[in-house]
């Protein structure tokens, strides 16, 4: 079920005129308010006769992806004094800039077949210049989502200089059912909220998913025998297998290393939970904690060398770092409350927390060594955060307070903004995005 | 009639798994009967009025012991509890038993699950040093995921801090 017959072609149009080496149109995401930058994103101009509402479908995922951000803001299609009706002609600069249209993203889109074909162009429209090359893009029509989050990945890169993340995916815990008898079942979906697909069914309790750096395969706890033990799933085939573990133990918390070939999680005995490491292939285990204390949590670096985690050693829980063979570890976070479920950015430069104080939950995050700490949210139960490939967005779970209680996908910005929540079916927690597809 | 209804509306009340699923219970009726023979004329083998019977062991030695918050130290009354359970599973030692430990809500996941282990394991190490086999007890945590209660309030959290004797097993299994 999770075969996507789907080829991308991205190809550099010849510039259409004289395109401007660098213009001014930029969005420096890094600085405090920002005033949305104003888009113009026309329907896609049908060329061929079997277009039909392509365009538009393809035009407003674009739009949805680019306003999501908080970063831009979409001049309705009533307001536009020109049509793009051929995406041959000349862009009339004045017509968009008199109704305030910083950028135009123009395109057409061609079908043929099963066969989806879109061209575009991004223009400055206050330096009357094209924005970088025009992009040609083709797929299957079922891939036509992934063609239009390419198009915004474009665009949004080129604006704001970071890398995109529409096109990407997220697993997480689907969830059903009243806080007594909650189901739960792996879902994978794109970043929002598209295309959901089930993994298992909702038998026994499904925990924490976590993609593989590659977004092939999906590790996850799962109840199945009655007791927590760490499965592999590989997402292309939906085939899963059991981590082996020792009888009378608990496995959980499982994460890939960059590598995709070692795993950490946390493995109880009696009780005591500590970090262990184990090669997915050789099913060989190393002991990387072995204090009394509750390990749990850990997160690699990007470039696999350190382990973030957390530990109750000091009497509540707190995170530390560790080299990635285990070893002496430092404590990182030392402001009030308790700190867990540690995510280190994909950047390298942030890790992304739960925090609890004073009976509220916080999703924040700090600097590596632990400074600069900087929470995002709060409420009554936040937790569970998880990085955007480009490192600048987390999404994370929130669940509401009292006997109605229901837990929901939220993302936020990492400056704190745009905080929204994230459409899924029924409810949702434990959520694992993914790279951006290739 | 009467005792089946009232035994449906314990499973009601307290949530547990082991109603749910009547495999767990194992040879309830079975193990009564052999050791419960002669009893007085109210007696119902399997029922709670059976002291050989699961519904006994959950309802009148009690099969759940409290816990502070974040904590897994046993309370006196948790103990006194674990005194009735080793004093039942030595007289009935055809039963096993799945410790299950449990965390409120007021946490993150995993920490919750680890949490519950060692709730689930204080009662573990506290039936065995009572004389119950170590080889009869297994244990498991469920962390926040299997509240009871499901208000956000101390009251529910304080049910829901909990290590649950589940038996298994029984004569007949």
């Amino acid at each position: 079920m999770m075969v996507r017959v789907f080829f991308m072609i991205l190809m550099c149009l010849a510039p259409a005129w004289a395109a401007a080496q660098n213009g001014p149109l930029r969005i420096e995401i890094t600085e405090g308010v920002i005033e949305p930058l104003p888009v113009a994103i026309p329907d896609l101009v049908p060329e061929g006769g079997a277009a039909g509402d392509w365009g538009q479908r393809i035009a407003r995922v674009v739009a949805e992806d680019l306003t999501g951000t908080g970063l831009f803001r979409e001049i309705p299609s009533s307001a536009f004094i020109s049509q793009v009706s051929d995406f041959a002609a000349p862009v009339q600069y004045a017509d968009w800039k008199a109704i305030n249209a910083q950028a135009l993203v123009a395109g057409a889109v061609s079908v043929n077949g099963n066969q989806i074909n879109v061209k575009f162009r991004l223009y400055d429209v206050f330096s009357g210049a094209e924005l970088g090359d025009g992009l040609q893009l083709a797929g299957t029509t079922d891939a036509w989502r992934r063609i239009a989050h390419k198009m915004a990945d474009v665009v949004y890169s080129r604006i704001t200089g970071e890398t995109g993340y529409f096109d990407s995916r997220v697993v997480f815990v689907s969830e059903t059912g009243p806080k007594d008898d909650r189901r739960k079942r792996l879902a994978i979906m794109d970043y929002d909220g598209a295309n959901i697909q089930y993994l298992t069914g909702s038998e026994s309790i499904v925990l924490a998913p976590r993609f593989s750096s590659t977004g092939d395969r999906v590790l996850y706890t799962s109840y199945e025998t009655g007791f927590p033990r760490i499965y592999v799933l590989d997402v292309g085939s939906v085939q899963r297998r059991v981590l082996e573990s020792q009888p009378g133990t608990m496995s959980f918390a499982p994460r890939f290393a960059p590598n995709g070939r070692t795993v950490v999680y946390s493995l109880t005995q009696g009780a005591n939970t500590d970090i262990w490491s184990m090669d997915i292939n050789s099913g060989q285990t190393q002991r990387l904690t072995s204090t009394p204390a509750i390990e749990t949590a850990p997160s690699f670096s990007p470039n696999g060398d350190q382990i973030v985690f957390e530990s109750d050693r000091s009497g509540t829980q707190q995170l530390y770092v560790m080299p990635a063979g285990g070893g002496e570890a430092r404590r990182i976070s030392f402001g009030e409350g308790r700190y867990g479920t540690p995510v280190w950015s994909p950047r390298g430069d942030l890790i992304a927390f739960t925090k609890q104080s004073k009976g509220r939950f916080h999703i924040g995050v700090m600097r590596t060594d632990g400074s600069e700490e900087r929470l995002l949210t709060a409420s009554f139960l936040d937790e569970g955060p998880t990085w955007a490939p480009n490192g600048r967005v987390i999404m994370f779970s929130r669940e509401t307070q009292g006997a109605a209680g229901r837990s929901t996908l939220y993302s936020v910005d990492i400056t704190g903004r745009n905080l929204r929540p994230v459409r899924t079916p029924d409810g949702g927690s434990d959520p694992s995005w993914g790279p951006l597809q290739n | 009639m009467k005792l089946r209804t009232s035994m449906l509306m314990l499973c009601a009340a307290l949530g547990v798994a082991a109603c749910t699923n009547p495999a767990s219970l194992g040879g309830a009726g079975a193990g009564g009967d052999a050791l419960g023979a002669g009893a007085n004329g109210g007696f119902v083998a399997g029922s709670a009025s059976d002291p050989a019977s699961p519904a006994y062991f959950q309802q009148a030695v009690g099969d759940r012991v409290l816990f502070a918050v974040d904590q897994s130290t046993l309370t006196p009354e948790g103990r006194a509890t674990l005194d009735g359970q080793a004093v039942w599973l030595l007289q009935n030692a055809d039963y096993t038993a799945v410790i299950e430990g449990h965390a409120d809500e007021q946490g993150t996941r995993e920490y919750n699950l680890a949490l519950g282990a060692r709730r689930a394991d204080a009662a573990r190490a506290y039936l065995v040093s009572q004389g119950v086999q170590p080889g009869r007890l297994q244990v498991v945590s469920f962390g926040k995921e299997r509240p009871v209660e499901i208000c956000s309030e101390e009251a529910c959290y304080a049910k829901n801090r909990r290590a649950v004797t589940v038996l298994a097993g029984g004569l007949t299994s």
